[in-house]
C-alpha cells in the first residue's frame, strides 16, 4: 500500500472520515480486497439464510439436473451408489445401530445442503452449478426424502419456511459437564479390577488391510450392497498377451478405478460401465448404462476405444470428453496409463 | 578397507582384488564356528565405496526401511481422492512425524498450489478486508510450535469393538510436527477488529482453496488464542498433501479444522454450520441426539510397541515398551502402562516432559518372562483428565459416536511374541 497510509496511522477518527484509503495495520502488509475479489469468495451461506442469492428452482428441474449431474455417485433417487453418500432416507433411524445419516435424516439446516451444493459439488467438477441450478437441486433433495411436494419450488424467499425435522436433534458438547466429573479422578494402581477376560478379537472380524484375508473380507462387506456382489478377480493374462509385469503393474494402477468400475467374470455396471472388452468397444456402448450426452454421441459416431484414444481420455477425462460423468482426475504418469490400457486388454 | 587388494593401483587390478573377495563371502559359511562373519570377514560396505554426494538430491529413508509407509483401508471410502491414510506409528520412534509418512486426509484429493498462485484474504466484520500474498505472510514475524494433529475419526472404527489389527490402523491418523508459521491473531489484528464490536460471542469462518471447500468455524476466542496460519513443517515446506504452501494449525483441536490450502478467513456473527460442521464431525449420542462442537481432543495414549505390526521378535528378558500419548487439552502429566489387563498399572517414563498439545513418548523398560499380556496404556494430563476405558466412554455415548474414541487400548501379547486388538472386561 502507499505510504499516505502510513500517514493515517494513529488517526482512525480522521481516517474514518475520510473513507477513502484502507487504515493500516501495525505492519502495512497486504492490500484491500477489492468488492469483486470478496464476492468471489465470500459464498458461504449462515442458517438465517445471510449469503443466499437472489434465485429458484423447481423439484421438477432439479430431478433433471439430478440425474444427469448427481446421480452418477448418489443413484437417482439420492439413495446412494455404492460407498458413496445416501442422501434420502434414514428417517428414525438415529437411535439404533448403524444409524443412515442424510439430508432428510440428520441434517440440522438447510442452507448446509445448498452451500456445499453450490460451492462443493458435482464432485470433481465443483462450483460449476448456477444459485438456480442449486435451488432445483436441494428442492429435489427435500422432494426425495419427502420433505416437500413434487410441484414444490424452493426460492430464496421461502428458503427458511423449511422445516428439517432433525433440527433440534444437536446439542452443543457437554463433555465438560458430562464426562468430566467422571474421568477427572485419582487413577487406581492396584487391584482395580478382580479378573479379565478377553471379550473380542480383532482376528474374528478380520479386515485389517495386508492380511491375508482382508480382501475377501473388505468383499464381504461391501456385499451388503447389491451391486457388489460379484467381486472382479481378474484371470492372469493369456500367453503371447501383452507383457505380465506391465499388466501387473496396471492391476495395480487399476486400484484407483475399483470404486466405480468392475472388471472380469460378472463385472456389472456400477457407478462407472463395467470394463470387460472396453479396448475395441464402441464408445458409450454398454448396455443399461447411463453415459453422458458426449459421450453418447462419440459412440453414435462411430468413435471406438482403442489404446490411443483410452490414453488420452484416461489422461485428462474431462479434456478428452467434456462433460464426461466421470469424476476422476485422470492418471499424469504416461507409465501408469501404459500398464491400466495393458490390464484392461486382458479381458474381453 | 584392509590392505588385501595389495600393491595394485590400477582400476583392473582394483576390480580383481574386489572379484576375489566376494568369492570368499561366498564361500564362508563354515567360518562361523569361529565368530560372526559379518565381524570376522571383510564384508562389501567395509571394502568398496558408497554412492557419493547428490546421488539423491533429496534423501528417501533407505530401501531397508520401505515398509515404512503410510497405508490406507481401502473398504472405508469410495475412493481415495475423499479419502484417509494412516500415519505407521508402530515403527517410528521419538516424538516428530516425518512429513512423508504422516497421515492425509483429503476431500476432493491433493492439490498442487503454487506459492506465486496464493492468496489469503481476510474479510467479514474486519475493519478493512485484505489479501496477502505468500510473500506477504514471510513478512509477519514468526513462530515455531510442536503440536499434534488427530482426526476426530481417530480410532473411530472400533466403537463396536476390535476390529482392526495394528496400531497403525486404530491410531494412526495421527501426526506431530513442528510448524512456523504467523500467529492468526496477527493477521486478524493487521485486518482490524474494531468493526467486530464485541469478540467475545464473535466467530471465524476458515476455508480451504482446493475443491472441496472444506470450511469450519471457529470460535473468536480460540482464534486469537493460539491458532497458526503455518507454512514450514518441520523445518520444510509443508508437503502437498497437508496444504502446501499454507494451512491452518489448530492446536489440541480436530484435524478437520486445520485446513489445508488456506485461503480465506471470514469474521462472522456465528457459526456457518457448514457441512462439515453438522452433517460431519458431529457425534451421535445412544438416543439419537448428536453432540456438535466437539472440538477439543481429549487425552489418548497408544502402545506402538509391541503391537500387532511389531510383534516381539526376541525371547523372554529385557522388552522395551513404548508409545505415545496426547491431549489436545493441556500437557502430558504422566502413562501409566498395565500389562495384566488394567488390573494394576505402573507409571512409565516420559522421554522429555509433556508439551502442550504435542505429543510424549513413553517408555516402560521391563523383563519380560516370556508369559501372554495384556497391555494397556493409560494417559494423564494437565487437567488431571485420565484416559477412560472403551467400556467407560460406551456407557456415555453409545457406539455411533463414531468420532473422538479416546478409550484405553488394548494388545494381547501371546508368548511367542505376536500381538493382537482385543477388548476385555
Amino acid at each position: 500500500m502507499s505510504k499516505y497510509r502510513n500517514l493515517v496511522i494513529g488517526t482512525a477518527l480522521a481516517s474514518a472520515l475520510l473513507a477513502g484509503p484502507a487504515l493500516a495495520g501495525e505492519y502495512g502488509l497486504g492490500r484491500t480486497a477489492t468488492p469483486e475479489e470478496i464476492a468471489a469468495w465470500n459464498l458461504d451461506v449462515s442458517p438465517d439464510g445471510t449469503g443466499l442469492p437472489d434465485g429458484s428452482g423447481s423439484v421438477e428441474q432439479g430431478e433433471t439436473l439430478f440425474v444427469e449431474r448427481c446421480a452418477v455417485c448418489h443413484g437417482e433417487f439420492a439413495e446412494g451408489v455404492g460407498r458413496w453418500p445416501k442422501l434420502a432416507g434414514g428417517e428414525g433411524t438415529l437411535d439404533r445401530a448403524d444409524p443412515v445419516k442424510t439430508v432428510g435424516s440428520y441434517w440440522p439446516y438447510l442452507s448446509t445442503a445448498w452451500d456445499y451444493i453450490h460451492r462443493s459439488m458435482p464432485f470433481g467438477n465443483a462450483q460449476t452449478l448456477t444459485a438456480d441450478e442449486t435451488y432445483a437441486i436441494t428442492a429435489y433433495i427435500l422432494y426425495s426424502n419427502f420433505l416437500v411436494d413434487s410441484d414444490f419450488v424452493l426460492s430464496d424467499e421461502n428458503f427458511l419456511d423449511v422445516e428439517m425435522p432433525n433440527a433440534d436433534g444437536f446439542i452443543v458438547d457437554d463433555r465438560e459437564k458430562v464426562e468430566f466429573p467422571k474421568f477427572i479422578r485419582e487413577p487406581c494402581m492396584e487391584d482395580c479390577k478382580d479378573s479379565v477376560e478377553i471379550t473380542m478379537h480383532a482376528s474374528v472380524l478380520d479386515v485389517t488391510p495386508g492380511t491375508e484375508t482382508d480382501e475377501e473380507a473388505a468383499a464381504a462387506q461391501q456385499d451388503a450392497a447389491p451391486q457388489d456382489e460379484a467381486k472382479a478377480e481378474p484371470e492372469p493374462a493369456a500367453p503371447a498377451g501383452p507383457d505380465p509385469e506391465l499388466v501387473a503393474a496396471g492391476e495395480k494402477v487399476f486400484r484407483q478405478c475399483k470404486a466405480c468400475h468392475m472388471i472380469g467374470d460378472g463385472a456389472k455396471n456400477r457407478v462407472g460401465p463395467h470394463l470387460n472388452g472396453v479396448l475395441g468397444r464402441t464408445v458409450g456402448s454398454v448396455d443399461g448404462f447411463r453415459y453422458s450426452r458426449t459421450m453418447a454421441e462419440m459412440g453414435e459416431d462411430g468413435k471406438v476405444w482403442d489404446a490411443e484414444s483410452l490414453g488420452t481420455f484416461l489422461e485428462n477425462p474431462r479434456d478428452y470428453v467434456s462433460r464426461t460423468k466421470m469424476a476422476f482426475r485422470g492418471l499424469s504418469d504416461a507409465a501408469d496409463r501404459e500398464a491400466v490400457i495393458a490390464y484392461l486388454s486382458t479381458f474381453e | 578397507m584392509t590392505d588385501q587388494s595389495g600393491s595394485s593401483t590400477t582400476r583392473r587390478g582394483f576390480l580383481q582384488a574386489g572379484l576375489a573377495a566376494g568369492g570368499a563371502v561366498a564361500t564362508a559359511g563354515a567360518a562361523r564356528a569361529a565368530g560372526d562373519p559379518l565381524i570376522t570377514e571383510v564384508q562389501p560396505w567395509a571394502r568398496f565405496t558408497g554412492v557419493g554426494v547428490d546421488a539423491v538430491p533429496y534423501g528417501l529413508p533407505i530401501k531397508f526401511e520401505d515398509d515404512v509407509i503410510r497405508r490406507n483401508v481401502p473398504w472405508l471410502t469410495a475412493e481415495t481422492m475423499s479419502s484417509v491414510n494412516f500415519t505407521p506409528i508402530h515403527a517410528l520412534d521419538g516424538t516428530i512425524t516425518p512429513q512423508g509418512c504422516a497421515f492425509e486426509r483429503h476431500h476432493s484429493g491433493a492439490i498442487e498450489l503454487r506459492k506465486e498462485d496464493y492468496r489469503l484474504m481476510i474479510n467479514g466484520l474486519v475493519d478493512r478486508p485484505l489479501v496477502f500474498t505468500y510473500a506477504d505472510l514471510e513478512r509477519f514475524p514468526r513462530e515455531n510450535h510442536v503440536y499434534f494433529l488427530e482426526c476426530a475419526a481417530n480410532s473411530g472404527m472400533e466403537w463396536a469393538g476390535a476390529q482392526l489389527n495394528g496400531a497403525q490402523f486404530t491410531h494412526g491418523m495421527i501426526h506431530n510436527m513442528e510448524y512456523s508459521g504467523v500467529p492468526l491473531r496477527t493477521l486478524l489484528e493487521e485486518a482490524g477488529l474494531d468493526a467486530a464490536g464485541t469478540l467475545k460471542d464473535k466467530w471465524i469462518y476458515v476455508e480451504g482453496a482446493d475443491a472441496s471447500s472444506n470450511g469450519r468455524s471457529i470460535p473468536m476466542d480460540k482464534a486469537l488464542d493460539d491458532v497458526l496460519v503455518a507454512f514450514k513443517a518441520n523445518g520444510e515446506a509443508l508437503r502437498k498433501e497437508h496444504g502446501y504452501p499454507v494451512r491452518l494449525v489448530v492446536p489440541g483441536w480436530e484435524g478437520n479444522m486445520w485446513v489445508k490450502w488456506l485461503r480465506r478467513v471470514e469474521v462472522m456473527d456465528g457459526p456457518v454450520e457448514s457441512r462439515e460442521e453438522t452433517s460431519k464431525y458431529t457425534d451421535t449420542l445412544a438416543d439419537g441426539t448428536s453432540r456438535k462442537w466437539t472440538w477439543e481432543m481429549d487425552a489418548k495414549s497408544v502402545i506402538t510397541s509391541p503391537s500387532p505390526q511389531s510383534p516381539i521378535t526376541h525371547g523372554p528378558g529385557p522388552l522395551v515398551i513404548t508409545g505415545l500419548a496426547w491431549s489436545g487439552r493441556g500437557a502430558i502429566e504422566r502413562v501409566d502402562v498395565s500389562t495384566d489387563g488394567g488390573m494394576t498399572w505402573r507409571t512409565a517414563r516420559l522421554a522429555a516432559p509433556g508439551q502442550d498439545k504435542a505429543v510424549s513418548r513413553f517408555y516402560l523398560d521391563v523383563d519380560w518372562d516370556g508369559s501372554e499380556l495384556l497391555l494397556q496404556s493409560r494417559a494423564m494430563d494437565s487437567l488431571g483428565y485420565v484416559q477412560p476405558t472403551k467400556d467407560a466412554l460406551r456407557a456415555i455415548r453409545g457406539e455411533n459416536s463414531i468420532y473422538h474414541n479416546n478409550g484405553i487400548q488394548t494388545w494381547w501379547v501371546k508368548p511367542n511374541g505376536e500381538a493382537e486388538n482385543v477388548e476385555v472386561s
